[in-house]
C-alpha cells in the first residue's frame, strides 16, 4: 500500500466488500449486526499503509476496513459474516468479533473503547520483548468518552509505548451527533501528556498515510505514542437497516461528494483504475462464492475453542 | 494428600510460595512479566513481590498507574503478542473496574481467534485486615461462571506455589485468587526443582468416612481443625480442597460425597449464588440417593465486611461454625 494504486485497490476492496455484505444483509443472509464503514475507507487504508504483518492493529465494532487493510482474507471474512464454518471464528462470531492474531489483527470489538487497553498491552508487549513492532489502535470519537481512553493515553505517554492512536472521527456516535458526546478538540487530548497530536483529512488516503506513517516511524524508533484524529464521515446509519432518519440529507450528500475513493481514483490513469476495479470484482465474486459454498455453522459450532485442552 | 513423605519439605508462608513461584517462572521463561500497582519498588502492599524488581528489572516487573482497565489490557494485549503476563490486581474488589477486560476480552480471546492467551490475573480476596467493605470481598463465584476463564483458589503454601507455576504455564487466562487471611500461615512445601500442582484437580486434605467437608480459602484449615476436634468424638470427617473452582474436579468431589453420604460446604464468601451453592447442586444432581442428610453451607452472613478486625473476624465463619454444621449434618 505504498503506492496510490495499492491504496486505491484496498479501498475499493473494502467498499465492494461492504456493499456486497449490505446486499446479503438485505437478503437476510447475514445472521448478525453489520456496521458499515463505507465512506471511511481512507482512514483504515492510510492507517495501515506503513505497517508490517508483525505490527498490531486493534479495531472496533465497525472494523471490516481495518481487517482488510491489515491483510485479512475477504473470503473468510465473508464466510464469518454469513455464519459459515469457513469464517475466521467458525461462523459464530460475526462482524464484531473477527480476530486474526497471525496477521497482527488483534481484534474487532463489540465493546466501545475496549480496544484501547488491549492496544496499550500490545505496545507494552513489543517494548518488553525489545521488538521494533508498533500497535495502531483505531477507535471512534465515541470511544473518547470512556475512561479507558484516558488510562491508555496516560500510560502510553508515560512509558513511551510504540503506539499510534487513530481516532476515526466519523462525526456520528451511534445514533447521535458528536456534539452530544465530545467537548473540546480531540486531536489535542494528548497535549498535557506530552503526546503529539495531529488532525488530518480522513478522506484523503495519502494525508492519513503520511500522518500515521510519521507516527509509526516515531513509535518504532522508541520515541513514543502519537494521537491522530482523522476526520471523515459515515455514509450509512449505525447498522445496516438503520435509516438514520434524523440526519440532514444535504450533509450526507456533501460528504458523498468527498468520496475518498473518487479522489484517489482520479490520481490514477483511467485504464489502471479500471483494471483494479475489474480485479476487485473478480475477487469479490470468488470470495462470495467461497463463503456461500461453506456450510452454515450448526449448533455443534458453539462448543470448540473455549479452553486450550478442549479446543 | 499430594505430597509424599520421602520428599524433603520446608515450612513456608503462603506469600513466600507465591514469591518463589514468580521467581522460578520468571527465571525459567523470559516471556513471563509481572505487572501491577506497586508490585515493583515496594513489593506490593503485603510484600508478596518483594525483591523481584531488583532481580528482573523494571521492564519485566512493571509498576503501573492506577488504571485497572489498562492494567488487565496490558495482560490481554501483551499475551496476544507473545508475553506470558502475570497481572496483579491488588484487591479483588478492584477487579470490578476491570470486569470488561477480564470477562468480555480475556475470556473470549480464544473463542474469537482460536489463539492461546497465556495470562494470569493474580488478586487478593477476603477479610483478614482492617480493610473494610471495599477491600475484602470474595467474588470467586462470579468469575467461575464465565466460559473461557479458569479460576484457581488455593489455600495452602504448597498448592499456592505449585498452582501459580502451573497457571503461568497455562495457555488460557487464569484468575488466581489469593486469600489475604492466609498470606502468613505456614505449611510444608516440597523442596523439589519443579513443584507443579495441576489445575483442575482437587486434593483430599484429610481422609474420613462419615462426612465430607468441601472447603475453600481460609475455611480449609478451619475445617481441618474442626475435623481434628470431632475425631476425638469418633466422627470421621473428610476434607476436600477443590483448589481450582473452574474447571471443577467434580469427580473427586462426588466420589467423596458418595463415600461419606454427608456434605458440608465451607467458604468465606456469602452463601447466596455461591460456590457452596454450586457444590450442593452437584451433590443433589449426582449423589441424591447416597445422601443421608441434607447438605449444609457454612458461609459468611449476607452483610458487608466491617472494617475493625474483630468485627470482620466475627463475620467470617470459624472452626466452631464448621463444627456446628457437621453436627447438624450428622444429627
Ligand atoms: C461500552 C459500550 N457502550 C455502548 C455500546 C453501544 N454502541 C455501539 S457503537 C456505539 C457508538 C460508538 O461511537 P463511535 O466510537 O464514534 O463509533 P461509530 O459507531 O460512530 O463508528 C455505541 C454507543 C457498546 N457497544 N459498548
Amino acid at each position: 500500500m505504498g503506492t496510490t494504486a495499492g491504496r486505491y485497490r484496498v479501498m475499493r476492496l473494502s467498499r465492494r466488500f461492504e456493499e456486497t455484505m449490505h446486499d446479503q444483509f438485505g437478503d437476510g443472509q447475514v445472521p448478525g449486526p453489520l456496521h458499515l464503514s463505507i465512506g471511511q475507507e481512507a482512514v483504515a487504508v492510510g492507517g495501515c499503509a506503513g505497517l508490517r504483518t508483525s505490527d498490531a492493529v486493534i479495531s472496533t465494532h465497525r472494523g471490516h476496513h481495518h481487517c482488510l487493510a491489515k491483510g485479512a482474507r475477504p473470503d473468510r471474512m465473508m464466510a464469518e459474516l454469513l455464519g459459515r464454518t469457513a469464517g475466521y471464528s467458525g461462523g459464530r462470531g460475526g462482524s464484531m468479533h473477527i480476530s486474526i492474531p497471525d496477521i497482527g489483527l488483534i481484534g474487532t470489538n463489540g465493546i466501545v473503547g475496549a480496544g484501547l487497553p488491549i492496544a496499550t498491552g500490545c505496545a507494552y508487549g513489543f517494548q518488553a520483548q525489545a521488538r521494533d513492532d508498533v500497535a495502531v489502535c483505531f477507535f471512534g470519537e465515541g470511544a473518547t468518552g470512556t475512561g479507558a481512553f484516558y488510562e491508555a493515553i496516560n500510560i502510553a505517554a508515560l512509558w513511551k509505548l510504540p503506539l499510534v492512536f487513530v481516532c476515526e472521527n466519523n462525526q456520528i456516535v451511534e445514533l447521535t451527533p458528536q456534539e452530544v458526546h465530545v467537548a473540546g478538540e480531540l486531536w489535542r487530548r494528548g497535549e498535557s501528556h506530552g503526546m503529539p497530536g495531529v488532525r488530518v483529512d480522513g478522506n484523503d488516503v495519502d494525508a492519513v498515510a503520511d500522518a500515521v506513517g510519521a507516527a509509526v516511524v516515531r513509535a518504532r524508533a522508541g520515541d513514543g505514542p502519537t494521537l491522530v484524529e482523522a476526520v471523515t464521515y459515515r455514509w450509512f446509519g449505525h447498522y445496516a437497516g438503520d435509516r438514520a432518519a434524523w440526519r440532514v440529507e444535504e450533509e450526507v450528500q456533501q460528504w458523498r461528494e468527498r468520496d475518498p475513493l473518487i479522489r484517489t481514483r482520479a490520481a490514477l490513469p483511467a485504464e489502471q483504475a479500471d483494471a483494479i476495479d475489474e480485479g476487485i470484482e473478480e475477487l469479490i465474486g470468488s470470495a462470495l462464492a467461497f463463503a456461500q459454498q461453506s456450510p452454515v455453522a450448526g449448533p455443534e459450532a458453539i462448543f470448540p475453542n473455549h479452553y486450550a485442552s478442549a479446543s | 494428600m499430594t505430597t509424599t513423605t520421602d520428599v524433603p519439605t520446608r515450612a513456608l508462608k503462603v506469600w513466600q510460595g507465591i514469591n518463589q513461584a514468580l521467581v522460578e517462572e520468571m527465571e525459567r521463561d523470559e516471556r513471563v512479566v509481572l505487572v501491577g500497582e506497586d508490585v515493583g519498588r515496594p513489593g506490593g502492599p503485603y510484600g508478596v513481590t518483594r525483591g523481584l524488581r531488583d532481580k528482573f528489572g523494571d521492564l519485566r516487573v512493571r509498576d503501573t498507574p492506577i488504571s485497572e482497565q489498562v492494567l488487565v489490557g496490558l495482560g490481554v494485549g501483551g499475551a496476544a503478542v507473545g508475553l506470558r503476563p502475570v497481572i496483579e490486581i491488588m484487591f479483588f474488589d478492584f477487579a470490578m473496574i476491570a470486569m470488561d477486560q477480564i470477562v468480555n476480552q480475556a475470556a473470549k480471546f480464544r473463542y474469537f481467534s482460536g489463539h492461546d492467551l497465556p495470562l494470569v490475573i493474580r488478586t487478593m480476596a477476603g477479610a483478614g485486615g482492617p480493610n473494610g467493605a471495599q477491600h475484602s470481598q470474595n467474588f470467586e463465584a462470579w468469575y467461575s461462571a464465565v466460559p473461557g476463564l479458569k479460576v484457581v483458589m488455593p489455600s495452602q503454601a504448597a498448592d499456592t506455589k505449585g498452582l501459580l507455576k502451573s497457571a503461568i504455564r497455562d495457555d488460557d487466562p487464569v484468575l488466581f485468587i489469593e486469600t489475604l487471611g492466609l498470606y502468613t500461615t505456614r505449611h510444608d512445601v516440597p523442596q523439589v526443582d519443579e513443584y507443579l500442582v495441576p489445575i483442575g484437580v482437587a486434593d483430599i486434605k484429610r481422609e474420613g468416612s462419615d462426612l465430607t467437608v468441601v472447603a475453600t480459602g481460609r475455611l480449609v484449615d478451619r475445617s481441618l481443625e474442626a475435623a481434628a476436634q470431632l475425631a476425638e468424638e469418633g466422627i470421621s470427617v473428610e476434607v476436600v480442597d477443590p483448589r481450582t473452582l473452574q474447571p471443577l474436579d467434580t469427580e473427586a468431589i462426588t466420589a467423596s460425597i458418595r463415600k461419606t453420604g454427608r456434605l458440608v460446604v465451607a467458604q468465606e464468601a456469602t452463601a447466596q449464588y455461591s460456590f457452596a451453592s454450586e457444590i450442593c447442586a452437584l451433590a443433589v444432581e449426582e449423589c441424591l440417593s447416597e445422601l443421608k442428610a441434607p447438605p449444609v453451607r457454612v458461609a459468611s452472613p449476607f452483610v458487608n465486611v466491617p472494617t475493625p478486625v474483630p468485627l470482620a473476624e466475627s463475620r467470617a465463619p470459624g472452626v466452631d461454625d464448621v463444627v456446628a454444621a457437621i453436627r447438624k449434618a450428622m444429627a
